[in-house]
Protein backbone atom coordinates (compact mmCIF):
# COMPACT_ATOMS: atom_id res chain seq x y z
CA UNK A 1 0.00 0.00 0.00
CA UNK A 2 2.68 2.44 1.11
CA UNK A 3 4.87 1.79 -1.90
CA UNK A 4 1.93 2.33 -4.22
CA UNK A 5 1.17 5.69 -2.64
CA UNK A 6 4.80 6.59 -2.73
CA UNK A 7 4.97 5.92 -6.47
CA UNK A 8 1.99 8.20 -7.10
CA UNK A 9 3.37 10.93 -4.82
CA UNK A 10 6.80 10.81 -6.46
CA UNK A 11 5.26 10.99 -9.92
CA UNK A 12 3.16 13.97 -8.88
CA UNK A 13 6.30 15.62 -7.48
CA UNK A 14 8.07 15.02 -10.77
CA UNK A 15 5.17 16.60 -12.71
CA UNK A 16 4.99 19.60 -10.33
CA UNK A 17 8.73 20.08 -10.63
CA UNK A 18 8.62 20.03 -14.42
CA UNK A 19 5.59 22.30 -14.76
CA UNK A 20 7.06 24.60 -12.08
CA UNK A 21 10.27 24.90 -14.07
CA UNK A 22 8.19 25.61 -17.18
CA UNK A 23 6.19 28.30 -15.36
CA UNK A 24 9.35 29.97 -14.03
CA UNK A 25 11.10 29.80 -17.42
CA UNK A 26 8.03 31.37 -19.00
CA UNK A 27 7.91 34.16 -16.43
CA UNK A 28 11.61 35.13 -16.68
CA UNK A 29 11.00 34.92 -19.77
CA UNK A 30 13.65 32.84 -21.56
CA UNK A 31 12.15 34.03 -24.86
CA UNK A 32 9.12 36.12 -25.76
CA UNK A 33 8.05 33.08 -27.81
CA UNK A 34 7.98 30.85 -24.72
CA UNK A 35 4.69 31.10 -22.79
CA UNK A 36 4.20 30.16 -19.15
CA UNK A 37 2.66 26.86 -18.12
CA UNK A 38 -0.61 28.48 -17.04
CA UNK A 39 -0.95 30.50 -20.25
CA UNK A 40 -0.52 27.28 -22.21
CA UNK A 41 -3.03 25.50 -19.96
CA UNK A 42 -5.56 28.28 -20.59
CA UNK A 43 -4.94 28.05 -24.34
CA UNK A 44 -5.39 24.29 -24.11
CA UNK A 45 -8.74 24.79 -22.40
CA UNK A 46 -9.87 27.15 -25.15
CA UNK A 47 -8.84 24.67 -27.84
CA UNK A 48 -10.79 21.94 -26.04
CA UNK A 49 -13.88 24.07 -25.55
CA UNK A 50 -14.19 25.28 -29.12
CA UNK A 51 -13.68 21.71 -30.35
CA UNK A 52 -10.67 22.46 -32.53
CA UNK A 53 -8.46 20.09 -30.51
CA UNK A 54 -10.83 17.19 -31.15
CA UNK A 55 -11.10 17.96 -34.85
CA UNK A 56 -7.31 18.16 -35.00
CA UNK A 57 -6.85 14.77 -33.34
CA UNK A 58 -9.46 13.15 -35.56
CA UNK A 59 -7.16 14.17 -38.41
CA UNK A 60 -3.78 13.39 -36.78
CA UNK A 61 -4.79 10.02 -35.36
CA UNK A 62 -5.60 8.62 -38.82
CA UNK A 63 -2.01 8.29 -40.13
CA UNK A 64 -0.78 7.65 -36.60
CA UNK A 65 -3.08 4.72 -35.84
CA UNK A 66 -2.76 3.18 -39.31
CA UNK A 67 1.03 3.61 -39.27
CA UNK A 68 1.46 2.22 -35.76
CA UNK A 69 -0.77 -0.77 -36.49
CA UNK A 70 1.11 -1.57 -39.71
CA UNK A 71 4.48 -1.11 -37.98
CA UNK A 72 3.45 -3.22 -34.99
CA UNK A 73 2.05 -6.10 -37.02
CA UNK A 74 4.59 -6.25 -39.84
CA UNK A 75 7.42 -5.10 -37.58
CA UNK A 76 6.98 -8.06 -35.24
CA UNK A 77 6.40 -10.49 -38.11
CA UNK A 78 9.49 -9.37 -40.04
CA UNK A 79 11.54 -9.22 -36.84
CA UNK A 80 10.51 -12.77 -35.99
CA UNK A 81 11.50 -13.97 -39.42
CA UNK A 82 14.86 -12.18 -39.26
CA UNK A 83 15.50 -13.66 -35.83
CA UNK A 84 14.74 -17.19 -37.00
CA UNK A 85 16.51 -17.16 -40.34
CA UNK A 86 20.15 -16.14 -40.82
CA UNK A 87 19.88 -15.66 -44.60
CA UNK A 88 16.79 -13.46 -44.27
CA UNK A 89 18.63 -11.53 -41.56
CA UNK A 90 21.49 -10.66 -43.93
CA UNK A 91 19.05 -9.84 -46.70
CA UNK A 92 16.64 -7.61 -44.82
CA UNK A 93 18.29 -6.19 -41.69
CA UNK A 94 20.36 -3.59 -43.59
CA UNK A 95 17.15 -2.02 -44.94
CA UNK A 96 15.92 -1.35 -41.43
CA UNK A 97 19.27 -0.11 -40.22
CA UNK A 98 19.24 2.37 -43.13
CA UNK A 99 15.65 3.33 -42.32
CA UNK A 100 16.55 3.92 -38.71
CA UNK A 101 19.53 6.13 -39.42
CA UNK A 102 18.23 8.01 -42.48
CA UNK A 103 17.55 11.74 -41.99
CA UNK A 104 13.81 11.41 -42.47
CA UNK A 105 12.98 15.12 -42.78
CA UNK A 106 15.23 15.31 -45.82
CA UNK A 107 13.52 12.32 -47.43
CA UNK A 108 9.99 13.60 -47.02
CA UNK A 109 9.98 15.56 -50.32
CA UNK A 110 10.88 12.31 -52.07
CA UNK A 111 7.93 10.53 -50.44
CA UNK A 112 5.62 13.38 -51.43
CA UNK A 113 6.76 13.13 -55.03
CA UNK A 114 6.11 9.41 -55.04
CA UNK A 115 2.90 9.21 -53.03
CA UNK A 116 1.44 12.72 -53.09
CA UNK A 117 0.46 14.86 -50.16
CA UNK A 118 -2.31 12.65 -48.84
CA UNK A 119 -2.68 10.07 -46.14
CA UNK A 120 -0.32 7.55 -47.83
CA UNK A 121 2.75 9.72 -47.43
CA UNK A 122 1.93 10.45 -43.80
CA UNK A 123 1.42 6.79 -43.03
CA UNK A 124 4.80 6.15 -44.66
CA UNK A 125 6.49 8.71 -42.44
CA UNK A 126 4.97 7.12 -39.33
CA UNK A 127 6.07 3.66 -40.49
CA UNK A 128 9.61 4.76 -41.32
CA UNK A 129 9.88 6.22 -37.84
CA UNK A 130 8.22 3.38 -35.96
CA UNK A 131 9.10 0.19 -37.79
CA UNK A 132 12.92 -0.15 -37.64
CA UNK A 133 13.19 -0.23 -33.87
CA UNK A 134 10.31 -2.71 -33.62
CA UNK A 135 11.87 -4.98 -36.27
CA UNK A 136 15.40 -4.82 -34.88
CA UNK A 137 14.33 -5.31 -31.26
CA UNK A 138 12.12 -8.25 -32.15
CA UNK A 139 14.87 -9.87 -34.22
CA UNK A 140 17.44 -9.45 -31.47
CA UNK A 141 15.12 -10.84 -28.82
CA UNK A 142 14.12 -13.83 -30.94
CA UNK A 143 17.76 -14.62 -31.69
CA UNK A 144 18.63 -14.47 -27.99
CA UNK A 145 15.98 -16.94 -26.87
CA UNK A 146 17.48 -19.22 -24.23
CA UNK A 147 18.92 -22.30 -25.94
CA UNK A 148 17.86 -24.52 -23.08
CA UNK A 149 14.22 -23.37 -23.32
CA UNK A 150 14.20 -24.30 -27.00
CA UNK A 151 15.82 -27.67 -26.18
CA UNK A 152 13.16 -28.14 -23.52
CA UNK A 153 10.46 -27.54 -26.13
CA UNK A 154 12.06 -30.11 -28.44
CA UNK A 155 12.65 -32.65 -25.68
CA UNK A 156 8.96 -32.48 -24.73
CA UNK A 157 7.96 -33.03 -28.36
CA UNK A 158 6.99 -29.49 -29.33
CA UNK A 159 6.56 -28.86 -33.06
CA UNK A 160 8.39 -25.97 -34.70
CA UNK A 161 5.14 -23.98 -34.51
CA UNK A 162 4.70 -24.78 -30.78
CA UNK A 163 8.25 -23.68 -30.09
CA UNK A 164 7.81 -20.37 -31.92
CA UNK A 165 4.39 -19.54 -30.45
CA UNK A 166 4.76 -20.94 -26.96
CA UNK A 167 8.44 -20.40 -26.23
CA UNK A 168 10.22 -17.97 -28.57
CA UNK A 169 7.55 -15.26 -28.76
CA UNK A 170 6.68 -15.15 -25.04
CA UNK A 171 10.34 -15.21 -24.07
CA UNK A 172 11.09 -12.37 -26.52
CA UNK A 173 8.05 -10.38 -25.43
CA UNK A 174 9.75 -8.04 -22.91
CA UNK A 175 12.19 -6.82 -25.56
CA UNK A 176 9.48 -6.82 -28.25
CA UNK A 177 7.35 -4.62 -26.00
CA UNK A 178 10.31 -2.36 -25.31
CA UNK A 179 10.69 -2.03 -29.09
CA UNK A 180 6.96 -1.35 -29.47
CA UNK A 181 7.15 1.42 -26.87
CA UNK A 182 10.11 3.04 -28.64
CA UNK A 183 8.46 2.50 -32.02
CA UNK A 184 5.18 4.04 -30.92
CA UNK A 185 6.90 7.11 -29.48
CA UNK A 186 8.82 7.47 -32.73
CA UNK A 187 5.51 7.05 -34.57
CA UNK A 188 4.03 10.01 -32.65
CA UNK A 189 7.02 12.11 -33.68
CA UNK A 190 6.57 10.90 -37.26
CA UNK A 191 2.87 11.80 -37.32
CA UNK A 192 3.56 15.39 -36.23
CA UNK A 193 6.58 15.64 -38.51
CA UNK A 194 4.41 14.55 -41.45
CA UNK A 195 1.83 17.21 -40.64
CA UNK A 196 4.48 19.90 -40.35
CA UNK A 197 6.39 18.86 -43.47
CA UNK A 198 3.77 17.55 -45.90
CA UNK A 199 0.43 19.31 -45.46
CA UNK A 200 -0.61 21.15 -42.32
CA UNK A 201 -3.53 19.18 -40.93
CA UNK A 202 -4.60 18.19 -37.45
CA UNK A 203 -2.32 18.94 -34.54
CA UNK A 204 0.49 19.90 -36.90
CA UNK A 205 -1.84 22.57 -38.31
CA UNK A 206 -2.52 24.01 -34.84
CA UNK A 207 1.23 24.10 -34.19
CA UNK A 208 2.21 25.80 -37.45
CA UNK A 209 -0.85 28.11 -37.58
CA UNK A 210 -0.45 29.37 -34.00
CA UNK A 211 3.23 29.90 -34.59
CA UNK A 212 2.52 31.96 -37.70
CA UNK A 213 0.17 34.27 -35.78
CA UNK A 214 2.48 34.32 -32.72
CA UNK A 215 -0.14 32.57 -30.55
CA UNK A 216 2.56 30.71 -28.66
CA UNK A 217 0.38 29.45 -25.78
CA UNK A 218 -1.80 27.53 -28.29
CA UNK A 219 1.28 26.20 -30.03
CA UNK A 220 2.72 24.83 -26.80
CA UNK A 221 -0.68 23.51 -25.74
CA UNK A 222 -0.79 21.47 -28.95
CA UNK A 223 2.78 20.21 -28.47
CA UNK A 224 2.12 19.27 -24.86
CA UNK A 225 -1.13 17.52 -25.75
CA UNK A 226 0.64 15.14 -28.12
CA UNK A 227 3.23 14.33 -25.45
CA UNK A 228 0.46 13.61 -22.92
CA UNK A 229 -1.32 11.37 -25.40
CA UNK A 230 1.90 9.49 -26.17
CA UNK A 231 2.59 8.93 -22.46
CA UNK A 232 -0.95 7.67 -21.87
CA UNK A 233 -0.67 5.29 -24.80
CA UNK A 234 2.70 3.97 -23.64
CA UNK A 235 1.24 3.24 -20.21
CA UNK A 236 -1.61 1.39 -21.85
CA UNK A 237 0.92 -0.72 -23.75
CA UNK A 238 2.80 -1.48 -20.56
CA UNK A 239 -0.40 -2.63 -18.87
CA UNK A 240 -1.19 -4.85 -21.83
CA UNK A 241 2.24 -6.46 -21.49
CA UNK A 242 1.78 -6.93 -17.75
CA UNK A 243 -1.58 -8.56 -18.42
CA UNK A 244 -0.35 -10.86 -21.19
CA UNK A 245 2.90 -12.06 -19.62
CA UNK A 246 2.49 -11.85 -15.89
CA UNK A 247 5.56 -13.81 -14.84
CA UNK A 248 7.86 -11.80 -17.10
CA UNK A 249 7.02 -8.76 -14.99
CA UNK A 250 9.49 -8.97 -12.17
CA UNK A 251 8.73 -5.53 -10.78
CA UNK A 252 5.42 -3.73 -10.60
CA UNK A 253 4.13 -2.14 -13.76
CA UNK A 254 4.43 1.59 -13.34
CA UNK A 255 1.28 3.63 -13.71
CA UNK B 1 21.24 -65.67 -23.32
CA UNK B 2 19.22 -62.89 -24.84
CA UNK B 3 17.76 -61.49 -21.61
CA UNK B 4 20.49 -58.89 -21.16
CA UNK B 5 19.25 -57.07 -24.25
CA UNK B 6 15.63 -56.91 -23.20
CA UNK B 7 16.56 -55.79 -19.71
CA UNK B 8 18.23 -52.69 -21.04
CA UNK B 9 15.96 -49.66 -21.26
CA UNK B 10 18.61 -47.78 -23.20
CA UNK B 11 21.57 -49.13 -25.15
CA UNK B 12 24.26 -47.00 -26.73
CA UNK B 13 26.12 -48.75 -29.55
CA UNK B 14 29.44 -47.50 -30.98
CA UNK B 15 28.51 -43.85 -30.91
CA UNK B 16 30.86 -41.27 -32.41
CA UNK B 17 30.35 -37.53 -32.09
CA UNK B 18 32.54 -34.74 -33.41
CA UNK B 19 32.20 -31.00 -33.01
CA UNK B 20 34.14 -29.83 -36.03
CA UNK B 21 37.64 -31.19 -35.48
CA UNK B 22 37.06 -31.92 -31.82
CA UNK B 23 36.28 -35.53 -31.09
CA UNK B 24 33.70 -35.51 -28.29
CA UNK B 25 32.79 -39.20 -28.24
CA UNK B 26 34.70 -42.11 -29.79
CA UNK B 27 33.18 -45.54 -30.21
CA UNK B 28 31.17 -45.30 -27.03
CA UNK B 29 28.97 -48.23 -26.01
CA UNK B 30 27.02 -48.45 -22.80
CA UNK B 31 23.95 -50.25 -21.42
CA UNK B 32 21.39 -48.77 -19.07
CA UNK B 33 19.44 -51.49 -17.24
CA UNK B 34 15.71 -51.04 -16.90
CA UNK B 35 14.35 -49.71 -13.61
CA UNK B 36 17.77 -48.67 -12.38
CA UNK B 37 19.68 -45.46 -11.99
CA UNK B 38 22.88 -45.17 -13.98
CA UNK B 39 25.20 -42.23 -13.44
CA UNK B 40 27.51 -40.81 -16.04
CA UNK B 41 30.41 -39.51 -14.03
CA UNK B 42 33.51 -37.77 -15.24
CA UNK B 43 35.54 -34.60 -15.30
CA UNK B 44 34.23 -31.62 -17.25
CA UNK B 45 34.70 -31.95 -21.00
CA UNK B 46 34.37 -35.72 -21.01
CA UNK B 47 31.20 -35.58 -23.11
CA UNK B 48 28.71 -36.83 -20.54
CA UNK B 49 26.16 -34.14 -21.33
CA UNK B 50 26.76 -34.69 -25.05
CA UNK B 51 25.98 -38.38 -24.58
CA UNK B 52 22.82 -37.59 -22.62
CA UNK B 53 21.63 -35.20 -25.33
CA UNK B 54 22.28 -37.78 -28.03
CA UNK B 55 20.17 -40.26 -26.07
CA UNK B 56 17.50 -37.58 -25.69
CA UNK B 57 17.51 -37.10 -29.46
CA UNK B 58 18.47 -33.44 -29.08
CA UNK B 59 21.84 -33.97 -30.80
CA UNK B 60 22.55 -36.28 -33.73
CA UNK B 61 25.43 -38.73 -33.42
CA UNK B 62 27.93 -38.88 -36.29
CA UNK B 63 27.68 -42.64 -36.30
CA UNK B 64 26.54 -45.51 -34.15
CA UNK B 65 23.07 -45.88 -32.69
CA UNK B 66 21.04 -45.45 -29.55
CA UNK B 67 18.29 -47.95 -28.77
CA UNK B 68 15.46 -47.18 -26.38
CA UNK B 69 13.51 -50.35 -25.60
CA UNK B 70 15.13 -51.86 -28.67
CA UNK B 71 13.96 -49.07 -30.99
CA UNK B 72 16.60 -46.83 -32.59
CA UNK B 73 16.40 -43.15 -31.60
CA UNK B 74 16.02 -40.57 -34.37
CA UNK B 75 14.80 -37.63 -32.27
CA UNK B 76 13.03 -36.81 -29.03
CA UNK B 77 10.28 -39.27 -28.15
CA UNK B 78 7.48 -39.84 -25.65
CA UNK B 79 9.53 -42.61 -24.00
CA UNK B 80 12.09 -40.11 -22.65
CA UNK B 81 11.79 -37.00 -20.47
CA UNK B 82 14.55 -34.53 -19.71
CA UNK B 83 15.48 -32.67 -16.53
CA UNK B 84 17.68 -29.66 -17.26
CA UNK B 85 20.66 -28.38 -15.34
CA UNK B 86 19.37 -24.78 -15.51
CA UNK B 87 15.76 -25.98 -14.93
CA UNK B 88 14.55 -24.53 -18.30
CA UNK B 89 11.34 -23.17 -16.81
CA UNK B 90 9.31 -20.61 -18.71
CA UNK B 91 9.44 -17.46 -16.57
CA UNK B 92 6.08 -16.21 -17.89
CA UNK B 93 4.28 -19.41 -16.91
CA UNK B 94 2.99 -20.44 -13.49
CA UNK B 95 4.15 -23.65 -11.80
CA UNK B 96 1.12 -25.56 -12.98
CA UNK B 97 1.53 -24.45 -16.61
CA UNK B 98 5.25 -25.29 -16.50
CA UNK B 99 4.59 -28.75 -15.07
CA UNK B 100 1.75 -29.39 -17.52
CA UNK B 101 3.75 -28.05 -20.48
CA UNK B 102 4.94 -31.46 -21.69
CA UNK B 103 1.33 -32.63 -21.80
CA UNK B 104 0.22 -29.34 -23.36
CA UNK B 105 2.64 -29.96 -26.24
CA UNK B 106 1.17 -33.44 -26.63
CA UNK B 107 -2.29 -31.93 -27.02
CA UNK B 108 -3.77 -33.18 -23.74
CA UNK B 109 -6.90 -31.19 -22.75
CA UNK B 110 -6.39 -28.46 -20.18
CA UNK B 111 -8.44 -29.91 -17.31
CA UNK B 112 -6.89 -33.33 -17.78
CA UNK B 113 -3.28 -32.14 -17.94
CA UNK B 114 -3.75 -29.84 -14.95
CA UNK B 115 -5.10 -32.71 -12.89
CA UNK B 116 -1.96 -34.72 -13.72
CA UNK B 117 0.25 -31.69 -13.03
CA UNK B 118 -1.40 -31.09 -9.65
CA UNK B 119 -0.69 -34.67 -8.66
CA UNK B 120 3.01 -34.38 -9.46
CA UNK B 121 3.32 -30.90 -7.95
CA UNK B 122 2.10 -32.45 -4.71
CA UNK B 123 4.42 -35.44 -5.19
CA UNK B 124 7.52 -33.24 -5.37
CA UNK B 125 6.36 -31.25 -2.33
CA UNK B 126 5.22 -28.03 -4.00
CA UNK B 127 1.54 -28.12 -3.04
CA UNK B 128 0.33 -24.54 -2.60
CA UNK B 129 2.75 -23.14 -5.18
CA UNK B 130 0.67 -24.07 -8.25
CA UNK B 131 0.11 -20.45 -9.22
CA UNK B 132 3.56 -19.10 -8.33
CA UNK B 133 5.90 -17.96 -11.04
CA UNK B 134 9.49 -19.28 -11.28
CA UNK B 135 11.01 -16.01 -10.02
CA UNK B 136 9.01 -16.41 -6.84
CA UNK B 137 10.54 -19.84 -6.14
CA UNK B 138 13.95 -20.77 -4.73
CA UNK B 139 16.49 -22.68 -6.85
CA UNK B 140 15.61 -25.98 -5.23
CA UNK B 141 11.90 -25.43 -5.75
CA UNK B 142 12.48 -24.55 -9.40
CA UNK B 143 14.23 -27.85 -9.96
CA UNK B 144 11.30 -29.61 -8.26
CA UNK B 145 9.10 -27.98 -10.90
CA UNK B 146 11.48 -29.29 -13.60
CA UNK B 147 11.30 -32.76 -12.07
CA UNK B 148 7.49 -32.66 -11.82
CA UNK B 149 7.31 -31.67 -15.51
CA UNK B 150 9.47 -34.66 -16.47
CA UNK B 151 7.44 -37.04 -14.29
CA UNK B 152 4.06 -35.81 -15.53
CA UNK B 153 4.64 -36.98 -19.11
CA UNK B 154 5.07 -40.49 -17.69
CA UNK B 155 8.09 -41.44 -19.80
CA UNK B 156 9.87 -44.70 -19.03
CA UNK B 157 13.29 -43.09 -19.14
CA UNK B 158 14.27 -39.99 -17.19
CA UNK B 159 17.33 -38.13 -18.46
CA UNK B 160 18.80 -35.87 -15.82
CA UNK B 161 21.56 -33.46 -16.78
CA UNK B 162 23.37 -32.42 -13.59
CA UNK B 163 19.99 -31.67 -12.09
CA UNK B 164 21.25 -30.78 -8.62
CA UNK B 165 24.37 -28.83 -9.51
CA UNK B 166 22.64 -25.44 -9.37
CA UNK B 167 21.04 -25.91 -5.94
CA UNK B 168 22.59 -25.43 -2.53
CA UNK B 169 24.25 -28.26 -0.60
CA UNK B 170 21.45 -28.95 1.90
CA UNK B 171 18.81 -28.97 -0.81
CA UNK B 172 21.01 -31.25 -2.91
CA UNK B 173 21.23 -33.82 -0.09
CA UNK B 174 17.47 -33.77 0.31
CA UNK B 175 17.10 -34.19 -3.46
CA UNK B 176 19.46 -37.16 -3.46
CA UNK B 177 17.45 -38.87 -0.73
CA UNK B 178 14.20 -38.14 -2.56
CA UNK B 179 15.70 -39.48 -5.78
CA UNK B 180 16.41 -42.85 -4.12
CA UNK B 181 12.73 -43.04 -3.16
CA UNK B 182 11.74 -42.11 -6.70
CA UNK B 183 13.88 -44.86 -8.25
CA UNK B 184 12.31 -47.43 -5.92
CA UNK B 185 8.71 -46.33 -6.35
CA UNK B 186 8.38 -45.04 -9.91
CA UNK B 187 9.69 -48.07 -11.80
CA UNK B 188 11.44 -45.86 -14.33
CA UNK B 189 14.95 -45.92 -15.73
CA UNK B 190 17.09 -42.98 -14.68
CA UNK B 191 20.13 -41.63 -16.53
CA UNK B 192 21.92 -39.20 -14.33
CA UNK B 193 24.81 -36.95 -15.32
CA UNK B 194 26.92 -35.63 -12.49
CA UNK B 195 30.42 -34.43 -11.74
CA UNK B 196 30.14 -35.24 -8.05
CA UNK B 197 31.68 -38.58 -7.08
CA UNK B 198 29.80 -38.72 -3.77
CA UNK B 199 26.51 -37.98 -5.49
CA UNK B 200 27.09 -40.63 -8.15
CA UNK B 201 27.95 -43.34 -5.62
CA UNK B 202 25.12 -42.30 -3.29
CA UNK B 203 22.27 -42.46 -5.82
CA UNK B 204 23.38 -44.99 -8.43
CA UNK B 205 22.79 -48.64 -9.09
CA UNK B 206 25.53 -48.35 -11.68
CA UNK B 207 28.21 -45.69 -12.15
CA UNK B 208 29.77 -45.32 -15.60
CA UNK B 209 33.04 -43.45 -15.38
CA UNK B 210 33.79 -41.47 -18.52
CA UNK B 211 37.23 -40.22 -19.36
CA UNK B 212 37.95 -37.35 -21.74
CA UNK B 213 39.91 -36.81 -24.94
CA UNK B 214 38.37 -38.72 -26.55
CA UNK B 215 35.50 -39.65 -24.35
CA UNK B 216 35.13 -43.31 -23.50
CA UNK B 217 33.75 -45.46 -20.73
CA UNK B 218 36.72 -46.38 -18.59
CA UNK B 219 34.96 -48.36 -15.91
CA UNK B 220 31.53 -49.43 -14.70
CA UNK B 221 31.04 -49.71 -10.98
CA UNK B 222 28.02 -51.32 -9.35
CA UNK B 223 27.65 -50.59 -5.66
CA UNK B 224 26.38 -53.79 -4.01
CA UNK B 225 26.08 -53.69 -0.26
CA UNK B 226 24.36 -50.46 0.66
CA UNK B 227 21.76 -50.02 -2.06
CA UNK B 228 18.95 -51.36 0.10
CA UNK B 229 20.07 -49.65 3.26
CA UNK B 230 18.42 -46.73 4.95
CA UNK B 231 19.19 -43.36 3.29
CA UNK B 232 20.78 -42.09 6.51
CA UNK B 233 23.35 -44.85 6.86
CA UNK B 234 24.65 -44.93 3.26
CA UNK B 235 27.12 -42.12 3.79
CA UNK B 236 28.71 -44.06 6.69
CA UNK B 237 28.85 -47.38 4.86
CA UNK B 238 32.44 -48.63 4.36
CA UNK B 239 31.70 -49.71 0.77
CA UNK B 240 30.36 -46.23 -0.06
CA UNK B 241 33.52 -44.61 1.34
CA UNK B 242 35.81 -47.08 -0.45
CA UNK B 243 34.09 -46.54 -3.78
CA UNK B 244 34.33 -42.75 -3.49
CA UNK B 245 38.06 -43.09 -2.77
CA UNK B 246 38.61 -45.56 -5.57
CA UNK B 247 36.85 -43.42 -8.17
CA UNK B 248 38.76 -40.34 -7.08
CA UNK B 249 42.02 -42.25 -7.41
CA UNK B 250 41.22 -43.13 -11.02
CA UNK B 251 39.95 -39.66 -11.94
CA UNK B 252 42.49 -37.43 -10.23
CA UNK B 253 45.09 -37.67 -13.00
CA UNK B 254 42.55 -36.21 -15.45
CA UNK B 255 41.84 -33.10 -13.41
CA UNK B 256 44.04 -30.14 -14.24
Amino acid sequence: MFTRHRAVILKLCSAIFMFGAWEIAGRIPVSFAFPTFFESLAAFWVLIMDGSMFRAYAETLKPLVIGVLISGFFGIAIGLWIGLNRAFDWLVSPIFVVMQTAPLAALIPLLVMAYGIGLTSKVFVVCIMAMPVIVLNTAGAVRNTSVSLIEMGKAFLGTRRDIILKIILPSASPVIFAGLRLGVSAGFIGAILAELKITPTGVGDIISYSRSIADYPSMYAAIASIIVLAVLFLNLLERLEGFLFKGNRKTLVSD
Amino acid sequence: MNTTITENAVAVRNVYKNYGDVEALRDLSLDFPKGQLTSLLGPSGCGKTTLLKIIAGLLPANSGEVLVNGQPVSGPGPDRAFVFQDFALMPWASTIRNVAFGLELRGVAKSEREAVAEKYIAAVGLKGFENSYPHELSGGMRQRVGLARALSVNAEVLLMDEPFSAVDEQTRRKFQEDLLGLVQNENKTFLFVTHSIEEAVYVSDQVAILLPRPSRVSEIIRPQGFRNKDVDSIRRDPEYLDLVDKIWASLRSYVE
